[in-house]
């Protein structure tokens, strides 16, 4: 019987031999897929340095011929010839960004502290009604929205890219949930010494929502970079975000085509920040999305 | 006695923002939405007056009508006229050609991305799952596209699939082939529904592995060790390791992603619009790939019309049904199939 479970050195070295190639194709096949997603952001760089009368030839080689880096400057100086002024339109997305983010705190603490923690009439029905629009696609909202923010003489604010968004029901349940997760033993201790609610919510529920509310801060801004729907309906030159910036700005002189070493300056210009942002900060992010499930 | 204790006040100002903030951008967004939807020939204004100029503002605000007017008194009217009401803005986009096309063609992404990304996904986490050495740099590299602005990665692969001197056409030719008109004009033909659609759905699946691929890499790994184990003693073959552990496994996670993709592939837009430029598709055909959130947006830019708006909220409204209609069919799916 022994004989049976025990292998020979032959049967060791082909089982090892097998698991090596088996090995090598998961390496290959993962190598394979990192080359799709990374080759993009390559051919992006790359395009950005090229000279424009490399572009306008048929032939290209894979590395650049010059690397132009006043591409970089040309972009930021034709984007301000077509009245559009680089610096802001960054500035305009971070100020956008930050405002947003901190309405959203703002709200969302306070509403998942009244659902997790306070007792009240009618408290499962108004948050089942809460939750159930989060089915309703956004387009619904957009539509009456743009209307509303019309109406009130609010296009081309700040205002109007900030205020429609401050507050998020997915927030409110995913800080909820974190909210329940406090023993309620410290809230009745807390009671015990005479601590208010919101006192409570300041000294306890943030302090130990911490990793949730980093969450939260992290894709609400990394909303605001990728916002373009909403800022292109109701941002005129002043309030530009960047992917508008982006797509309008770099047609060429009869707008029939599109100057691409300098749109592609730009689209790195735009992109390198946030790839920046992940790298530093890659576990809190990675984090974040798995638990929070959307996209912005 | 905590149980007891009634906090409405304190709810109601906590609540307070959120509630009104709501109350305005959520609550009569549907409403508005529905009962629009409803109305033939919709119109919408304020009248306004400074004294001698009387002008009349449209739904967003604009002043399409002014005229010189002698009046003693400031004077604002509210106006909302419509024709009837009835499913008349229902039966005019389905009549419209351009909505039947955004139809077809938002069905299409949707059939051909989602079980390509999902599957696509799946198999990547698996294999990530199964290796140790350098696990971290991939799972850095796949999420990327994740963390990237839409409009400027969609611009990006405009450029790789140009027909002049595209990374993809250079590399046909460097292989022998002969170059592609994608989603550019080529040598005298213009680029079909098919190259279109296909630089498309390559854009789409690269835009949405990352997610994927972060949330069944973190189910697996919540996968206990022990059926694995099992399955190693008994030898068991990977593929049968991957079907009838990780895949059952993992289906909570499948069904949530499919969910998700499906609702998301739905209101694809965002990447039409940087692959091509601004428009729905190449200059030939400027609304060869339009979807239904495009056509919900068209019908919102348009001033010029009164019925646009009417128009708008039924194809949202459209929209809003096929998305509930896919999400129930699924839940029901995968209270057969899924294992908790």
């Amino acid at each position: 019987m022994d004989q049976e479970l025990m292998l020979t050195e032959e049967e060791l070295r082909k089982y090892k031999i097998k698991k090596t190639f088996a090995n090598i194709g998961i390496y290959a096949f993962l190598v394979i897929f990192a080359l799709f997603i990374i080759i993009p952001f390559y051919w992006m760089l790359a395009t950005a340095l090229r000279s424009e009368a490399e572009l306008q030839q048929t032939q290209i080689s894979f590395f650049p011929k010059d690397w132009v880096f006043a591409n970089f400057r040309t972009a930021i100086q034709y984007a301000s010839k077509q009245g559009v002024n680089f610096f802001k339109v960054f500035w305009n997305t971070i100020l956008v960004g930050l405002f947003t983010t901190a309405g959203t705190l703002i709200t969302t603490v306070l509403a998942a502290f009244a659902f997790a923690r306070l007792n009240f009439k009618g408290k499962e029905v108004i948050f089942s009604i809460f939750l159930a629009t989060m089915m309703i696609p956004g387009e619904i909202f957009v539509i009456s929205n743009y209307a509303t923010i019309s109406s009130w003489g609010l296009k081309d604010t700040y205002i109007a890219l900030i205020l429609p968004f401050i507050t998020s029901v997915f927030y409110i349940f995913f800080l909820r949930q974190t909210f329940r997760q406090i023993p309620n033993e410290l809230y009745l201790a807390a009671k015990v010494d005479g601590t208010g609610d919101f006192k409570y919510l300041w000294k306890v529920m943030i302090p130990m929502a911490k990793s949730t509310i980093t969450s939260i801060t992290i894709l609400s801004m990394m909303g605001s970079w990728n916002a373009y729907v909403w800022p292109n309906l109701v941002s005129g030159k002043n309030h530009l975000l960047v992917s508008n910036g982006l797509l309008s700005v770099y047609k060429d002189i009869d707008g029939t085509g599109t100057i691409l070493s300098l749109q592609m300056a730009a689209a790195t210009m735009v992109t390198i920040p946030l790839l920046i942002v992940f790298l530093l900060l890659r576990k809190q992010i990675m984090r974040g999305v798995s638990r929070s499930g959307i996209k912005g | 006695m905590l149980e007891y204790k009634n906090d409405i006040w304190k709810a109601l100002l906590a609540l307070a923002p959120t509630l009104l903030l709501m109350a305005v951008f959520t609550f009569y967004p549907i409403v508005h939405t529905v009962v629009t939807a409803f109305m033939e020939g919709y119109s919408y204004g304020v009248w306004w007056s400074n004294g001698n100029t009387i002008g009349w503002l449209d739904h967003y605000g604009e002043t399409v009508m002014q005229s010189s007017y002698d009046s003693s008194g400031n004077l604002i009217g509210f106006t909302q006229t419509y024709v009837g009401i009835g499913f008349g803005n229902f039966t005019s986009i389905f009549k419209d050609p351009t909505f039947l096309a955004a139809l077809k063609n938002t069905a299409i992404m949707v059939i051909v991305s989602v079980p390509i990304t999902v599957i696509i996904g799946l198999l990547i986490s698996v294999a990530l799952n199964s290796i140790k050495k350098l696990q971290g740099v991939f799972q850095t590299i796949y999420f990327l596209p994740y963390v990237t602005n839409t409009i400027a990665l969609g611009l990006v692969f405009s450029v790789l699939f140009s027909s002049r001197n595209g990374l993809i056409n250079s590399f046909i030719e460097a292989m022998g082939g002969s170059r592609v008109a994608w989603i550019t004009p080529f040598g005298g033909g213009n680029p079909s529904y098919f190259t279109c659609l296909f630089v498309l759905m390559v854009y789409t699946v690269w835009d949405g592995l990352a997610f994927k691929i972060l949330v069944f890499l973190s189910g697996m790994q919540s996968i206990d060790k022990q059926y694995y184990q099992a399955a190693q003693i008994d030898s068991t073959p990977r593929w049968r390791v991957f079907t009838k552990i990780t895949v059952p496994l993992l289906s909570p996670m499948i069904a949530y992603i499919t969910i998700t993709s499906f609702i998301g592939a739905f209101k694809a837009y965002s990447s039409v619009i940087a692959i091509f430029n601004g428009r729905y598709g190449p200059r030939s055909n400027p609304n060869m790939l339009i979807t239904v959130v495009g056509y919900t947006y068209d019908k919102l830019g348009k001033m010029s019309n009164v019925n646009e708006i009417g128009r708008a909220c039924a194809s949202a409204l459209v929209l809003f049904a096929i998305i509930m209609a896919i999400t129930v069919v699924e839940l029901w799916i995968s209270k057969k199939k899924v294992h908790y």
